[in-house]
């Protein structure tokens, strides 16, 4: 049997779900992360999907890009949780519910 | 073969993103997630994308897990933590719009929507002409010229996320000097609470 792009795109759905999902139900701040992640990694499974399907190599540059914002956000994201972390003690997103100083 | 090796690496993939989701420890977590990326560039590999595979590989599961990891050492946060729900139907909730969003993102997948002009030859992902060369010489090539200006402001997004990790991982306010001093007091201060504590 052929795979065809079809089912990149729904195992993309698959994995966008359940980080949407995670992001969601889980309350540690870190794996809310990961989870912000696995679905940046659905889109760019979706991306270099369509490259193939429309023979076009500007889909994959397209996901250099999403690389790039999402290892800049991971390097701010963190930075965050630490300052966080030394104020609250703790990595849970119920910490943060007071934003004051 | 191509489908076998798919539906191999579609099954670890997910096994990898529902423990991500699932795991009670945030290094598991990092670990599964690990699993799910190194899947994705399989994917990537199959369908002719070999040099985002290895930047998947080398960027994704090389420096941004093991940043993971490091802050999750660096803050001792990997212990078990309960995975009960703070808010009443939260849970149900959120599973509930999930299968909705799964529905909805199948439905649109299922239907082969991707339209517009066929891309000019330059941008051929297989074939186009000759002189084009192979997967890394096409993506560096429209990454160098029409997608230069792009190309460029991402190296000003890079270093405006060090720049403000940095000023946001320094305790603020403070001179970078007095952070030592800092640390002194509050050490002190520990050992004099544990030492009025013991008796």
């Amino acid at each position: 049997m052929t795979i065809t792009d079809t089912y990149y795109l729904v195992l993309a759905a698959m994995i966008f779900t359940i980080g949407a999902v995670g992001v969601l139900v889980r309350r540690n701040v870190l794996v809310m992360f990961m989870c912000i992640e696995l679905m940046l990694n659905a889109v760019n499974l979706t991306f270099v999907a369509f490259a193939r399907q429309l023979n076009d190599v500007r889909g994959q540059a397209f996901v250099f890009f999403t690389l790039v914002v999402a290892a800049a956000e991971v390097a701010v994201g963190l930075a965050i949780i630490v300052a966080i972390f030394r104020r609250r003690r703790g990595t849970t997103a119920d910490d943060v519910r007071m934003l004051k100083g | 073969m191509t489908a076998v090796i798919f539906f191999i690496f579609a099954a670890l993939a997910l096994i990898g993103a529902l423990g991500v989701v699932l795991a009670r420890n945030p290094v598991h977590s990092a670990l599964l997630l690990v699993v799910t990326l190194v899947s994705v560039a399989v994917f990537f590999i199959q369908q002719q994308a070999h040099l985002l595979a290895a930047v998947q590989v080398i960027v994704y599961a090389g420096a941004i897990v093991v940043l993971f990891l490091f802050v999750i050492m660096l803050l001792g946060v990997d212990r078990e933590e309960s995975l009960d729900d703070p808010l009443p139907h939260q849970r149900i909730a959120a599973i509930a719009l999930g299968i909705i969003v799964l529905a909805e993102l199948i439905f649109l997948a299922g239907h082969n929507w991707a339209t517009g002009a066929p891309a000019p030859d330059q941008f051929a992902l297989k074939g186009g002409g000759t002189g084009l060369g192979n997967n890394v010489e096409r993506v560096a090539r429209v990454l160098f010229t029409d997608f230069l200006w792009p190309f460029e402001i991402t190296a000003g997004l890079l270093v405006i996320a060090v720049v403000g990790s940095v000023v946001l991982a320094r305790r603020s306010g403070q001179p970078v000097e007095m952070v030592e001093e800092e640390v002194d007091e509050v050490d002190d201060v520990d050992t004099l609470e544990g030492e009025v504590a013991a008796p």
